[in-house]
């Protein structure tokens, strides 16, 4: 596999979700990456084991990366394309993919084997094993799906590349908030602690943050609390929501309706509190603790706090 | 405004997932079928809205064959003015991407909403692939869309948090939660379904270029093992020493 990887950069460095997808390219074979806009060094990518890396110093919208990135793969002669599934790479991959005549194989939670790759399907309520039709193909990496690996290659060469991308056509009008703050974006979010109706009202949050902060984990929560406007819509994870695998979810007051299972249930560790032994959830999870969230949460958060 | 909404059928959302003894395809016994929710209850629903508000005309465009008829007609009585259905069986996002271009390219639609994603692949690229074979901007992930005089302004979900952007002239965007609220149909609206325009088109032959070669069900958990409530050093130290996840 001769990849070419498209890299988001944040303040000079690959994210997260970037860098997992760039050292997903680097295990398969060889892996040359295409970023646009400021970097620092290498942006870090020499380190999961690409080779070198083509800069473009104008920073691109996804339309004009996306020929940005189909120019570098006719230069480099490459037969794949990695990028992450994450906002970029869900605009960039698809036009790669038409313009390159591949085929798209999204947001794969497994490496190739032969032909296939494995990805999630209906919300996470099963899988299925994808091979494209085409000679070159275009895979998007799920975020927290696959580690970085040995984190320890040499500095990657980085060489200034242009093409004719095209004039930028979406204009930012108000650059993007951070919505959850301090805290890791849900997608790419290790550690999720999520509530839901069990907590009574939106005034009693207090506890999950407190839980949150003390694992320096992300808030999240179930459909019917961001439906009543006591989170907002971005914390929904389920299957209308937003699809998360933390290493770690914790869920305090949900039921666990097979909705929301199907957006969580990839998650490797699951840890439900609920005051209801019946709670459908405690059949997917791995921990649980039977009983009232407003006594356990705090106790939970003083044990974590009491950790060295 | 003149707005495309693309439809797909999906599973409902409660849906207990089996598949056929080879493994190949969806065991349909006794799943009921919808529109897949982030098409009707974000894209649809908003685009009906803006027409409310503006005038002009919303068409929705499904690929499927006869059996997605009864999803359509309930988009057309959530509001829609006609549908267009194009008369194959969707086989990957390629395909959709290119059955639905040609619709697209046969009208003349200021803009052509689509759902952040279908609850059945869930790759979430047909709107990427349908910008990039129109030649038109994309907006991905829009969680509101307002409009200053003829200038759209969309709010989309990014790594970073919330932006906000625009674009001239025609474009794509995809939907995710917070662009509308669902919108049940009134009886009005459903009998109404009955005589809007419901166009069969056959496909113009767009190839598939992925192919599923097999569906699996994900390993079933072991069993939960519970820490009394008292007690949640011992699942701090379960969390630590044994699931290695803290």
């Amino acid at each position: 596999m001769k990849s070419i990887v498209y890299v988001q950069l944040q303040g000079g460095k690959a994210t997260k979700a970037s860098l997992e997808a760039a050292a997903f390219a680097a295990q398969e074979g060889e892996a040359v990456a295409v970023v646009s806009g400021a970097i620092e060094g290498d942006g870090g990518l020499g380190a999961v084991g690409v080779r070198s890396v083509l800069h473009c110093a104008e920073e691109l919208d996804f339309g004009q990366s996306a020929r940005l990135v189909s120019a570098a793969v006719e230069s480099e002669g490459s037969d794949t394309v990695v990028m992450a599934h994450d906002h970029s790479g869900r605009a960039v991959a698809p036009r790669v993919a038409v313009r390159l005549k591949a085929g798209l194989i999204a947001s794969v939670t497994g490496r190739p084997s032969g032909e296939t790759i494995k990805r999630n399907v209906f919300s996470g309520k099963a899988t299925a094993e994808v091979s494209a039709s085409s000679d070159r193909r275009v895979i998007t990496t799920t975020p927290n799906a696959f580690g970085i690996g040995s984190n320890d290659g040499a500095p990657a060469e980085v060489k200034s590349f242009s093409s004719d991308v095209g004039d930028r056509r979406v204009q930012v009008v108000e650059a993007a908030k951070p919505s959850t703050g301090d805290r890791a974006p849900l997608p790419e979010a290790e550690l999720v602690v999520s509530a839901g109706r069990g907590m009574k009202g939106p005034e009693n949050w207090g506890i999950i943050e407190d839980l949150a902060d003390a694992l320096g984990a992300t808030t999240a929560c179930s459909r019917p609390v961001s439906d009543i406007g006591w989170r907002p819509h971005h914390e929904h994870v389920g299957q209308t929501g937003i699809a998360i695998r933390p290493n770690l979810y914790i869920a305090v007051g949900i039921s666990g309706a097979i909705q929301h299972l199907a957006g969580v249930n990839n998650s490797k560790v699951i840890v439900v509190i609920n005051t209801d032994p019946e709670a459908p959830f405690f059949k997917a999870a791995d921990y649980g603790i039977v009983g009232d969230a407003f006594e356990v949460v705090p106790k939970l958060t003083a044990a974590i706090l009491a950790l060295d | 405004m003149e707005i495309l909404v693309c439809i797909s059928k999906s599973p409902d959302t409660t849906t207990k997932i089996g598949f056929t003894a080879d493994g190949k395809s969806l065991d349909e016994t006794g799943v009921q079928f919808i529109i897949n929710p982030y098409d009707e209850w974000y894209a649809l629903v908003r685009a009906i809205e803006l027409v409310e508000k503006n005038g002009g005309s919303v068409t929705t465009v499904t690929v499927g064959e006869a059996d997605c008829d009864p999803v359509i007609r309930k988009a057309l009585a959530i509001g829609a003015h006609k549908a267009v259905r194009v008369n194959a069986v969707a086989a990957d996002a390629a395909q959709v991407a290119g059955e639905l271009a040609a619709v697209a390219k046969s009208g003349s639609y200021e803009a052509i909403f689509c759902g952040k994603e279908t609850i059945d692949h869930n790759s979430g690229v047909v709107p990427g692939m349908l910008a990039e074979m129109l030649d038109l901007p994309l907006v991905t992930w829009v969680s509101s869309l307002e409009y200053d005089g003829d200038k759209p302004l969309m709010k989309r979900e990014t790594v970073n948090g919330i932006e906000t952007v625009t674009v001239d002239g025609p474009y794509v965007l995809s939907a995710s939660k917070g662009m509308s609220e669902q919108r049940i149909p009134n009886m009005r609206g459903i009998m109404g379904a009955r005589s809007k325009p419901l166009d069969v088109v056959e496909p113009c032959g767009a190839a598939a270029m992925t192919h599923v070669e097999g569906f699996a069900l994900p390993p079933a958990k072991s069993g939960v093992k519970l820490v009394d409530a008292d007690n949640p050093e011992e699942l701090v130290r379960l969390l630590r020493e044994e699931a290695k996840a803290i």
